[in-house]
């Protein structure tokens, strides 16, 4: 009973059900955006500010609600830490009642109870939907149980199988309420002055409400189906956001390619979550997660899942290769990047892996593995986006490939095990990130443009408000010391577990490529983020404002939302000090933010986590700081030093060196995946096959069919006098007739337009396969 | 009984059902080789429901038929429609599909 | 048993029969009469299984709308009501074939699996089981059902109607 903690680890001791008004209500949060979508819908265009009004208020009052159920959440996690506290002191005082009257054999005992006890503890709970927060203390782990907040009823009911949608509320749910409804209502206010005197003003602050509510919709979903529902949803707003001005081809064609993209993934998502439910029998995501954990379900089926779910992690999220969509979205309005392409909806796939962890852990193995497709997918983007954002011109595709290589750490760090630092990522991620686009938005919005080498350069004179934000938001997306990226870009780095050579130990396995992939990465960020602030702000403008006079610095609705989200990027990063940090009375604020979000449950797997380590930290920020001096050396002083009008050196590298050259093209034609895509998969399928086989019939059979026959005819000719004549025309006619024959009967099949001829293909190709499968199978 | 006395039936009717569709130009000709694959299909549904002693055999042969009637509704619509067009309901002249 | 083992098999060849001349006949006419006989046939083959309900319904849904509708669309595509010699592809062995192998698979798959399994003698289902199956196991796929049905009955009227 005495070691209480040392053998139940992470496992509960003990369960209270979280509760409180606001965790129990949390379906209003996403409602409410709901509502507002509707009756600006309805009636918007006649309202004083045409509906505008209606989505700042809705989303105001989700963020308050949402507010209020992050400080319930961590009233009720609190409250576990003190009730753990009280119980040890129970306990050490029954210990010395114990070993007051003959304590060796009741202490035996009682510790049998307790183990049976425990053991039974979990299994109950495993079915009794428990989630338990860890109650981190001092001298080690001990956990008391916190119920997640489970509401569901049911929706409908078929053939005995029960469908529900509910609510589940637990630490990362309310981290996840909290980021969108925090960064939606700054967009919101933002947009008021972007967007103003837009053509269709009230249906973009109408589709803004229907994002944000089905945003919200996915993070509470109790169960899959749910998720599948609310992850739809967040696609298809999106594609009416990108698609806003769709007008103009290239903004519908964008919209289109995000769209189809994303629906690559989800045929992922669907067969993954179909095996999920088929092999766990239920819906529920908690109950899911407990059978991957419990190895109710077998290996195979779960590396399948994952793998299927990956690919809609790989669309959503912007992984390579099926990033191509996340730069062309950059189409839509700039507050809609900031919104959706950087800190909520790209971020789904994250939280969708974030949410069933236990299914990615187990399947790929995550524990004592040094290899798994997350980690290799979400470095190979780091890097191959952060090489992609030298190239781009335009100031919002820099950010967009930015985004995409963010979002490769945090699928590294889901791939490599360190789910809190993903999940810290993401919330640090979200505010720099946003802050970044609010403020090139600001800037176009003043130069009609987002190209920095045409219509930018020396910024800072003109915006001096947005310059300040957006170096703030910058050195925190560069992940330098003390502002918030620093601190969830170390947690990632530490989390790979591989960096034996700088004295560390814990992480989950030993993920080495994955710590120089990171590493690379941050190094590539400094030196493209360093261009950007080079070509907008600094040198000479270039740009021309048609006789407007110079640029002016934004109106207070867009300053504002900026300098919070500077706040934000500098401050959120505190949140989650690493371990070792800080000491005495200061050590309580050591990761706040894992211990509130984390769940230690049941229903989440056993992670492991790295020990920080100052070495690392170290290296890390030295790495980065060579990134933004290379890159400030380039531009700051050489090409300053050539004209202050100049964006790159007359006769730099690429100029010079063949191979870096060669480079730069490949980069520039974003390593030729869009051709790959649309010309030879796209059109390879549509044109040259389709156009090879009618070549095929129209030169190669009709023009052998001919030719035979001309030839053969004029043979016969040239033997007519000598030979018996009707023979061989007999022949002759007869094997041109033939082939003629033959050559029709290829050509109808194919690609003729006769319903016939395809009904006749399907079915024989039907019945082929199915003799195949009973052949073989 | 045995099972497979009402399978082997179902799939003669299919068959026939499919030859038909293949084989024949009218419209209304091929709608009625459709009808005849799916009551193939029905057959299948209330044998196999009769045999797991399932009352979903019978509820799904059930759909089966209201979704045929619907889909008589539409294709004869569909048919009127290239009847008037064409003035013909030869299916094999209707080709303007092709690539 | 053997009684009805014997009205299988007078049913199954009627229809089997009639559903050749479905797909053979010249006369459209005579091809929508000899569907009813198939689809009577299938109704007894259901009554046959015990499943009284959908007997009924496949008589009076297939045989009392289905085939109406289709001979009235005969009559609207102005269908000559001799025989026609145009009714057929002109190259009808490939059909022939494919259905042919269709039919081979499926009956080796068929035997292969179900050689030997009997149906259960007593299940006879009537129209209260099948009902309180619908309205409380089937009540989703059931609306769904009804939706289609109205939104085909939407679409052929718009799609049909004159200009």
């Amino acid at each position: 009973m005495v070691a209480l903690s040392a053998f139940t680890g992470d496992a509960p001791t003990s369960l209270i059900q979280a509760g409180g008004w606001f965790l129990e209500k949390a379906w209003i949060i996403p409602a409410l955006p709901a509502i507002s979508f509707v009756l600006i819908l309805f009636f918007g265009k006649r309202m004083k500010y045409k509906g505008a009004e209606l989505g700042i208020v809705s989303i105001a009052v989700a963020f308050i609600f949402a507010v209020c159920c992050a400080g319930q959440w961590i009233g009720q996690v609190n409250n576990a830490d003190s009730h753990v506290e009280h119980q040890k002191q129970h306990q050490e005082e029954k210990h010395l009642d114990d070993s007051h009257n003959d304590g060796d054999h009741h202490e035996t005992l009682s510790e049998e109870i307790q183990g049976t006890y425990s053991n039974e503890l979990e299994l109950a709970s495993g079915q009794d939907l428990t989630v338990f927060a860890a109650a981190e203390e001092d001298d080690g782990h001990d956990a008391v149980g916190i119920k997640p907040v489970v509401e569901r009823f049911t929706w409908w009911e078929s053939g005995g199988r029960t469908f529900q949608v509910g609510i589940m509320v637990d630490g990362l749910a309310v981290m996840m309420l909290f980021v969108v409804t925090a960064i939606s209502l700054l967009v919101h206010i933002y947009s008021t002055e972007y967007v103003a005197g837009d053509r269709r003003y009230t249906h973009y602050f109408a589709f803004l409400s229907l994002f944000s509510s089905s945003m919200l919709f996915f993070v509470i979903s109790e169960n899959v189906l749910q998720a599948i529902v609310g992850w739809e949803l967040v696609g298809v707003c999106s594609f009416a956001l990108i698609g806003h001005w769709w007008e103009e081809k290239p903004n519908s064609d964008a919209a289109l390619k995000a769209f189809l993209t994303n629906r690559v993934g989800d045929i992922g998502l669907l067969i993954g979550m179909s095996i999920l439910f088929w092999s766990a029998g239920s819906w529920s995501i908690i109950e899911i997660n407990n059978a991957a954990i419990n190895h109710e379900i077998g290996h195979s089926t779960l590396l399948v899942a994952s793998l299927c779910l990956t690919a809609a992690v790989m669309s959503k999220s912007g992984q390579f290769i099926l990033h191509t969509w996340l730069p062309d979205a950059m189409a839509g309005p700039t507050p809609v990047s900031a919104l959706i392409h950087a800190a909520t909806m790209v971020v789904a796939g994250i939280y969708m892996v974030a949410r069933l962890y236990g299914v990615f852990f187990e399947g790929y193995d995550i524990a004592g593995s040094s290899f798994n497709i997350l980690a290799l997918v979400g470095s190979v983007t780091l890097v191959g986006a952060g090489l992609l954002a030298f190239v781009q011109d335009d100031i919002k595709k820099v950010l967009a490939y930015s985004t995409v290589s963010q979002l490769g750490y945090m699928v590294m760090a889901l791939g490599v095990g360190a789910w809190t630092a993903a999940v810290f990522h993401l919330f640090t991620h979200a505010f720099f990130k946003a802050g970044l686009f609010l403020g090139a938005g600001s800037v176009s919005h003043a130069v009609h443009s987002f190209d920095m080498k045409k219509s930018m350069g020396g910024m800072r004179k003109f915006m001096p408000t947005t310059y300040k934000t957006f170096v703030v938001c910058t050195i925190a997306l560069m992940g330098l010391p003390p502002l918030a990226g620093f601190w969830s870009k170390d947690e990632i780095l530490v989390g790979t577990g591989g960096w034996g050579m700088f004295g560390g130990t814990g992480g989950n396995g030993t993920y080495v490529f994955a710590l120089v992939m990171g590493i690379i990465g941050a190094a590539l960020t400094c030196a493209y983020m360093t261009r950007v602030i080079y070509l907008t702000f600094f040198g000479e403008f270039r740009g021309d404002t048609h006789g407007h006079g110079d640029p002016q610095e934004s109106g207070k609705r867009i300053t504002i939302p900026l300098v919070i989200l500077a706040a934000m990027a500098t401050g959120a990063g505190f949140l989650n000090l690493p371990v070792g940090f800080l000491s005495g009375s200061k050590s309580g604020w050591q990761e706040r933010f894992g211990h509130y979000v984390e769940p230690v449950a049941t229903y989440f797997p056993p992670i492991a986590h790295g020990t920080p380590s100052w070495s690392l930290a170290i290296f890390s920020t030295v790495v980065a700081l060579i990134g933004v001096s290379a890159a400030g050396y380039y531009f700051f002083i050489k090409v300053n030093a050539q004209s202050p009008a100049s964006t790159e050196l007359a006769n730099g590298l690429t100029e010079k060196n063949r191979i870096a050259k060669a480079g730069h093209t490949i980069l520039k034609q974003k390593y030729y995946l869009d051709h790959l895509y649309t010309d030879v998969i796209a059109n390879g399928t549509k044109g040259p096959v389709a156009d090879a086989i009618y070549w095929t019939n129209q030169k190669g059979i009709d023009e052998a069919v001919n030719q035979v026959g001309k030839q053969t005819a004029r043979v016969s000719t040239f033997v007519y006098e000598k030979i018996d004549q009707n023979m061989v025309d007999g022949v002759v006619n007869l094997s041109g007739r033939a082939s003629e024959g033959l050559g029709e009967t290829t050509r109808t099949i194919i690609q003729r337009g006769k319903i016939h001829q395809y009904a006749a293909i399907m079915f024989a190709a039907t019945t082929i396969l199915a003799g195949l499968l009973i052949v073989f199978v | 009984m045995l099972l497979v006395q009402f399978l082997l039936l179902s799939s003669v009717l299919f068959c026939i059902g499919i030859y038909g569709v293949l084989a024949r130009k009218n419209g209304v000709m091929v709608l009625m080789s459709i009808e005849l694959i799916l009551n193939a299909v029905n057959i299948n549904f209330v044998a196999f429901g009769t045999m797991t002693n399932n009352i979903a055999g019978e509820v799904f042969a059930l759909f089966v038929i209201a979704i045929a009637a619907a889909e008589v509704g539409v294709g004869l619509a569909i048919i009127l429609l290239i009847f008037r067009n064409r003035n013909s309901i030869d299916l094999s002249s209707v080709d303007s599909l092709k690539g | 048993m053997v009684a009805q083992n014997v009205f299988f098999g007078i049913i199954a060849f009627v229809m089997i029969c009639s559903a050749f001349k479905v797909v053979t006949t010249k006369n459209v006419i005579h091809a929508a009469l000899w569907l009813v006989v198939v689809l009577a046939g299938v109704a007894g083959q259901f009554l046959l299984l015990g499943a009284e309900f959908v007997g009924v319904t496949q008589i009076l849904v297939y045989i009392g709308a289905v085939v109406v509708l289709l001979l009235f669309g005969v009559m609207l595509t102005k269908a000559s009501l001799g025989e026609e010699a145009d009714l057929n592809m002109p190259n009808r062995v490939l059909p022939a074939v494919i259905a042919a192998l269709m039919f081979g698979v499926m009956t080796y798959a068929l035997i292969d699996t179900f050689r030997d399994t009997e149906l259960p003698r007593e299940s006879v289902t009537n129209a209260a089981m099948v009902s309180d199956s619908i309205f409380a196991d089937y009540i989703v796929p059931f609306e769904a059902v009804s939706v289609l049905l109205l939104a085909a009955l939407i679409g052929a009227v718009v799609v049909a109607r004159k200009e």
